[in-house]
């Protein structure tokens, strides 16, 4: 267990050095002189003066390795930078909208939860039959709909039509609903495919077959001895495609006018907000290096042999 | 029976049986007849309505279905039914560009780096884990955003993420297959590395990434559409269908038909783009049969 945390920290480590290099030169190389971007935002008429000033303050007239190191010395000190536009410190504004994009979060996961369980369940107590062919189809439907779209249809349904929910912006629990709708729905599908697959994996294992052969109610088969072993796949693609969860936010926070992380990275790239859209790119490496972290460990708590440094994690 | 002709009576077995294979694997065949549809459509729709997906006519917005006007006008008087055929093009267009890309990208890549090993493949593999921690996504966002939004750089950040799959797998394949015998005697025969390649290796990887293709089209034409409604990617007047719903936005609440025409779109090509694929890996998939 312990190797595997060491061995995701080196990763953690790595990942961090290759994302700052590489938004160091995605920021060198992007069109634009930042310079003159910010004097436009304080409408201040460029002179060369001021112009040749500002280059100094930012270190822009060093060389590009110093500022490398200059700008790494900063991360370090958890210094990502100002944003052009708002003259606040990136790591202020990202801790700001980390709520929203956490709530979010977590109310995709909840509707995810409550869709896929269900559903899972009953394709792989009746595999074959109907429940397991509309399993099937909500899956396919599910990986196949934009989610942008969904959530369009959503609004139009119950903010627009029924005018049950808002639409948009933040505010009470209601506001929540239809985001975690859109960013849950669509997971859901996927994962009641793979918690059937699963199941009916472990279903046919032979300590199942011990269990029922005792007499113990098929109910508790199902969610004590075959559930939790099912569970091995799912939580290792949820740790592939947390990404993928992330990108939803992106879109769904746009889409809900929500102030999370990821409408604040699309504003930034609109306003050209280098330190921003960069300060949004290295959190969200770490966020899904830390993440994968913690579906490592949570392998040790699903599979006892794991833990005891006798199963093969790769 | 030797490989080669387990092989040869396989490809031959499978020649014979086209139409059989469809039966055995509808999912496939239902794909495959909702995109030719989808193809006929987008080739003929032109010819039956002539309209341009780019002309403006501000008197003829808005408008609903007609003769000249199949599936109606947008808020800028554009036929809707001429702009999503020009989106099918696009779409397809754009997202086949990519998976070659990837796939010509990734198959040498892979194959060296798996066959020549040592300090390459170790340095290549350290990059492309790295490269793979960050979200596809973001990394697109990421791209695309630093180079300013725009089709050809979101096409570009889509490649430049898209192609280690392709490498990763390939390089897997060639790991297992190069300790193999047939390799090992095509060594001692002294075969050149290039030829090894070429004629033992190549092979083994095609239909793998042929099947990884076919279930990453689905995800890409997504990732098109969901970028250029962000406007992140095509730009208006484009007709993309991600671009397409961010444009008529606004008038989403009066006149719904203008929201759902391009999602439809969208989602009739990936769902047969995820059949075809979904087949073609049951199919290809011997050992899942």
């Amino acid at each position: 267990m312990l190797h595997l945390i060491k061995a995701r920290l080196v990763q953690l480590v790595f990942v961090l050095f290759l994302l700052s290099i590489l938004t160091f030169t995605l920021m060198k190389l992007a069109p634009g002189d930042p310079v003159l971007l910010l004097l436009g935002a304080d409408e201040l008429v460029v002179t060369q003066d001021n112009e040749a000033a500002l280059r100094k303050e930012l270190g822009f007239d060093l060389p590009i390795l110093v500022q490398y190191g200059q700008w790494m010395l900063n991360l370090l000190q958890l210094d990502l930078g100002t944003s052009y536009i708002k003259g606040k410190p990136v790591l202020d504004e990202l801790m700001a909208r980390l709520p929203t994009t956490m709530e979010l979060t977590v109310g995709g996961l909840i509707v995810m939860i409550m869709i896929s369980l269900p559903l899972g369940f009953l394709a792989a107590k009746y595999p074959g039959r109907w429940p397991d062919h509309v399993s099937r189809l909500l899956a396919l439907i599910g990986a196949s709909i934009p989610s942008f779209w969904m959530g369009l249809l959503l609004i139009y349904a119950f903010a627009f039509k029924l005018q049950w929910l808002p639409s948009m912006g933040k505010g009470s629990w209601n506001h929540m609903v239809l985001p975690s709708l859109t960013l849950g729905l669509a997971m859901a599908a996927v994962y009641a495919r793979l918690l059937r697959a699963g199941l009916l994996d472990s279903l046919s294992q032979e300590y199942i077959r011990a269990a029922r052969a005792r007499g113990i109610a098929e109910w508790r088969v199902m969610l004590k001895h075959a559930f939790r072993a099912a569970l091995m796949p799912v939580v290792s693609v949820f740790g592939m495609s947390i990404g993928s969860l992330l990108a939803g936010t992106v879109v769904v926070e746009t889409l809900f006018s929500l102030p999370g992380l990821g409408s604040m990275g699309v504003q930034a790239i609109f306003q050209r907000d280098y330190p921003v859209i960069q300060g949004y790119v290295l959190f969200t490496g770490v966020c899904v290096v830390l993440i994968n972290l913690l579906v490592d460990l949570s392998y040790g708590w699903l599979d006892p042999r794991i833990r005891q440094g006798k199963g093969d994690v790769s | 029976m030797n490989l080669e002709a387990a092989n040869r009576s396989y490809s031959v077995r499978a020649r014979r049986n086209h139409w059989k294979v469809l039966l055995q694997f509808p999912t496939m065949g239902i794909g495959i007849a909702l995109m030719s549809m989808i193809l006929l459509l987008t080739f003929i729709g032109p010819l039956i309505v002539p309209n341009d997906p780019l002309t403006v006519v501000m008197s003829e917005r808005l408008q609903s279905p007609s003769w000249q006007y199949p599936l109606g006008t947008d808020h800028m008087g554009r036929c809707i039914f001429s702009r999503l055929m020009a989106g099918a093009q696009i779409t397809l267009g754009v997202s086949f560009l990519v998976i070659l890309t990837v796939i010509i990208i990734g198959i040498p890549l892979g194959l060296v780096s798996g066959y020549v090993g040592g300090r390459l493949d170790a340095i290549l593999m350290r990059f492309v884990d790295g490269l793979a921690a960050l979200p596809e996504f973001i990394w697109v966002i990421a791209v695309s955003g630093f180079l300013g939004p725009s089709l050809t750089n979101m096409i570009f950040s889509i490649v430049m993420i898209k192609w280690i799959g392709y490498a990763r797998m390939v390089r897997g394949i060639v790991l297992s297959e190069r300790e193999k015998e047939y390799v090992l005697a095509a060594t001692v025969a002294g075969t050149g590395t290039w030829k090894i390649l070429s004629r033992h290796l190549l092979p083994q990887v095609i239909s793998p990434v042929v099947i990884l293709a076919a279930l990453d089209i689905g995800k890409i034409i997504l990732i098109i559409s969901s970028l250029s409604y962000l406007g992140l990617g095509a730009q208006p007047p484009t007709p993309e269908w991600g671009a397409m719903l961010n444009d008529g936005r606004p008038y989403f609440q009066t006149i719904p038909e203008l929201m759902i025409y391009p999602g439809v779109a969208i989602m009739l090509v990936v769902i047969s783009c995820n059949l075809i694929g979904d087949g073609l890996r049951d199919y290809l998939d011997v050992r899942s049969r």
